[in-house]
C-alpha cells in the first residue's frame, strides 16, 4: 500500500513527508530515541514499573508491618522517609504502592482508547447524523471534569478497581474519539479510501484495515497523553477516598491518611508519596511530549 | 455574529439537557437502592421500603426525572438526605464560598500567568523561558493536592506564615479571610499558571516576529513602548479566551483543594455528599458544576469569535 502519491497532492499534517512509509517510521523512531526528554521520562517510568512489579522484594521494610513504638518517626538511616502514624515505613509503602496506580491508569486508558478509536472511526467515516448525535453526546460528557464524573459514578457503584477502570475508560472514550475523528476526516479524502470503496470493500474492512493503520500515530500520542491524565485522576480519586482501601498501600490514599498530620510537623508522610506522584506524572508527560514532537514533525 | 451566538446557545442547551440525563442516570438509576444505602445493611426490608417510598425512589424512572427536572427549573432542588435541609440553601452558601476562592485564585494567576508568558517570550530559547515553560507545564499536569501538600509544608509548617486550614473562625473580617484563602488559592494557581503562561507566550512570540513590531522598532520607539503598546495589546487576545476556559477546569480542582484545606465550598459539599450517598446534593452540585463549565466554554467561544473573526466561519467543526 503506497500513500505517497496521495500525500503529495494532499499533504496531511499527520503524515511525515518522507518517501516511503517505512522510511517515515524510521525517522520518527530516530526522533523518539534521540530525544533527551523521552529518555529522562523513560528512566523514571522504568523505575516505577520495576517497583510496581517487584515492589515487595525491593522495599527495605515490610509495607504492612506496624511498629507503634516508632510511629511518626523522622526520616533516618533506618527509615529513609520516616514512618507513618502506625509506625509503617513510608518509603516501603511508596515503593509497593506504585503497583495500583500503574495497573489502573494504563488499563483505563487502554479501554478508553479501544472504545474511542472505534467510535472515532465510525464518526469520521460516516459523518452525517451519526456524527452529529455522537458529537453532542461527547460534548455533554466533556462538560464535566473527569474527577467529578468519576466521583458521581463511584458514589453510586462503590469503590473497586474495575469501577475505576470502567469510569475513566468511558470518560476517555469520547475525548479520544474526537482526536480519531479529526484524523479520519482528513484521511477519508485520500485516494486509497476511494479506491477501496470502488473495489466494493465493506465499511468495517475499510475502517480497520485501511484507515486505522494510517491514523495509529496520533492515536498512540493520544494514548500516552491520556495515561498522564489517568494517573492524575486515579491519584486524585484515591486521595478523595475512592481508591484502594486500607491497609493496601497507595500514594493518594497515603496522602489522604497523612495530610492532616502535616500541621503537627510530620511532613514526610505526605511529601514522600506526593513526590512519587509528581515524578510519575512528569515522566509520562515528558514521554508524551517527545512522542508528539516526533509524530508531528 | 448574532446567528453564531444563537447557534452556540442552542447547542449549549442541548448539551445541558444531555448532561441532566447523564447526572440523573448516575445518581438515580445507578444506585439500585437508595433506601438501603441510607438505612444501612442491617435495617429491615420494611424500613428500606418505607424510606424508598418517602423519597419517591420507588416510582417509574420517567416520572422521577420529570419531577426532578421540573423542580430544578423552578429552583426547587429537593432536600438533602443527610442534613434534612433544602439543597438550594446549602448550595447558595457553598457557592458563595467557592466563588470567593475562585476569584482570589484568578486575581493571583492571571497577572502571574501573563507576566510569566511575556517574560518567557521576551527571553525565547534562554534559560528563563525553559524554566517558565517546563516548570509551568509540569505544575499544570500535577494533581492539585500534590502542589497543595508542598505549599502547606512550606508556608504553614516551615515558615508558619499562613494558616493550615481555610476554615476561618466566625467573625473573621473580609481582609483577614484572604489570609486563610491564600494557600488554597495558591494551590489552584500552580495548576492554572502553566496554561495561561503558555498561551500568552505563544501569542507574544507570534506578535514579536510580526512585521508591525519590527516596524515599530525601526521607527525608533523604545523597547518598553513597543512591548506595552504594540505587543501586549495584540498578544493578550488569545489569553482572554483561555482564562474563560480555565474557569471550567478550576471547578474540577475545587473538590480536591477544598477538601485538602477543609473549606466549605461546592467542592467540599460534593465530596461529603458522595461519601454520605446524599444523592439530591450530588445531583444539584454536579449539575451546577456542569452549568458553570458550559457557561465558561460558551463565554470562551464567543470571546474567541469576537476577537478573531476567522473563527466565526466554519465554527461547527468540533
Amino acid at each position: 500500500m503506497t500513500v505517497t502519491a496521495a500525500e503529495e497532492n494532499n499533504p496531511g499534517v499527520l503524515q511525515p513527508a518522507a518517501e516511503t512509509a517505512a522510511q517515515a517510521r524510521r525517522e520518527t523512531l530516530r526522533l523518539i530515541v534521540g530525544s533527551k526528554t523521552v529518555w529522562v521520562g523513560t528512566v523514571i517510568l522504568a523505575f516505577w514499573i520495576i517497583c510496581a512489579l517487584f515492589g515487595t522484594h525491593i522495599a527495605p521494610h515490610d509495607a504492612y508491618q506496624q511498629d507503634l513504638l516508632k510511629h511518626n518517626a523522622r526520616p533516618s538511616s533506618e527509615h529513609w522517609a520516616g514512618t507513618d502514624a502506625l509506625g509503617r515505613d513510608v518509603f516501603s509503602r511508596v515503593i509497593v504502592g506504585a503497583r495500583n496506580i500503574l495497573l489502573v491508569a494504563p488499563l483505563a486508558t487502554l479501554l478508553g482508547t479501544i472504545l474511542g478509536t472505534a467510535l472515532g472511526l465510525t464518526m469520521g467515516y460516516f459523518r452525517g447524523l451519526v456524527d452529529d448525535i455522537l458529537s453532542r453526546l461527547v460534548e455533554a460528557v466533556l462538560a464535566l471534569p473527569l474527577v467529578i464524573v468519576a466521583l458521581t459514578v463511584l458514589a453510586a457503584t462503590g469503590t473497586s478497581n474495575i469501577a475505576l477502570i470502567v469510569v475513566i475508560g468511558l470518560v476517555f472514550a469520547p475525548i479520544i474519539a474526537r482526536t480519531v475523528r479529526a484524523a479520519v476526516l482528513s484521511e477519508r479524502e485520500q485516494d486509497y479510501v476511494t479506491a477501496a470503496e470502488l473495489r466494493g470493500e465493506r465499511a468495517p474492512y475499510i475502517l480497520f484495515q485501511e484507515v486505522l493503520p494510517n491514523v495509529l500515530p496520533p492515536i498512540m500520542v493520544e494514548f500516552t497523553v491520556r495515561v498522564g491524565y489517568a494517573i492524575f485522576a486515579v491519584a486524585t480519586l484515591s486521595f478523595l477516598g475512592f481508591g484502594p482501601q486500607p491497609p493496601s498501600p497507595d500514594w493518594g490514599a497515603q496522602i489522604n491518611d497523612a495530610y492532616a498530620l502535616v500541621s503537627a510537623g510530620f511532613w514526610w508522610e505526605s511529601i514522600t508519596p506526593a513526590v512519587a506522584i509528581a515524578s510519575l506524572v512528569v515522566a509520562v508527560n515528558l514521554i508524551a511530549d517527545g512522542l508528539q514532537r516526533a509524530v508531528t514533525q | 455574529m448574532t446567528r453564531f451566538i444563537l447557534r452556540r446557545l442552542g447547542m449549549g442547551l442541548i448539551t445541558l439537557f444531555l448532561l441532566s440525563v447523564i447526572v440523573f442516570w448516575a445518581t438515580t438509576i445507578l444506585p439500585s437502592n437508595p433506601g438501603r444505602a441510607i438505612a444501612g445493611p442491617f435495617a429491615s426490608e420494611a424500613t428500606v421500603k418505607a424510606i424508598n417510598h418517602d423519597l419517591g425512589t420507588d416510582r417509574p424512572i420517567i416520572t422521577q426525572y420529570r419531577d426532578w427536572i421540573g423542580g430544578v427549573l423552578h429552583g426547587d432542588l429537593g432536600e438533602s438526605y443527610a442534613q434534612k435541609r433544602p439543597v438550594s440553601d446549602m448550595l447558595k452558601d457553598a457557592l458563595g464560598n467557592s466563588i470567593k476562592l475562585a476569584v482570589l485564585a484568578f486575581i493571583l494567576v492571571v497577572p502571574l500567568g501573563i507576566f510569566g508568558g511575556v517574560a518567557s517570550a521576551l527571553n525565547e530559547g534562554k534559560w528563563l523561558d525553559r524554566l517558565i515553560t517546563v516548570g509551568g507545564l509540569s505544575a499544570a499536569v500535577m494533581p492539585e493536592f500534590v502542589g497543595g501538600i508542598v505549599l502547606l509544608s512550606i508556608f504553614a509548617l516551615w515558615l508558619g506564615w499562613l494558616p493550615v486550614s481555610a476554615a476561618w473562625p466566625p467573625g473573621t473580617s473580609g481582609v483577614e479571610q484572604i489570609k486563610y484563602l491564600l494557600l488554597p488559592a495558591m494551590a489552584l494557581t500552580l495548576v492554572l499558571f502553566g496554561y495561561i503562561a503558555r498561551i500568552t507566550r505563544a501569542g507574544t512570540v507570534e506578535v514579536l516576529h510580526s512585521d508591525y513590531t519590527r516596524t515599530a522598532y525601526l521607527k525608533g520607539l523604545p523597547r518598553r513602548t513597543v512591548i506595552l503598546r504594540h505587543v501586549l495589546r495584540n498578544s493578550l487576545l488569545p489569553t482572554i479566551a483561555v482564562v474563560a476556559t480555565q474557569t471550567g477546569y478550576l471547578i474540577g480542582g475545587l473538590v480536591v483543594v477544598e477538601r485538602l484545606f477543609n473549606y466549605s465550598g461546592v467542592g467540599l459539599m460534593l465530596f461529603n455528599a458522595t461519601h454520605q450517598k446524599d444523592y439530591p446534593v450530588i445531583e444539584s452540585s454536579v449539575l451546577l458544576i456542569g452549568v458553570v463549565y458550559l457557561l465558561a466554554t460558551l463565554t470562551a467561544d464567543i470571546l474567541s469569535a469576537v476577537l478573531n473573526p476567522r473563527i466565526r466561519v466554519g465554527s461547527d467543526a468540533g
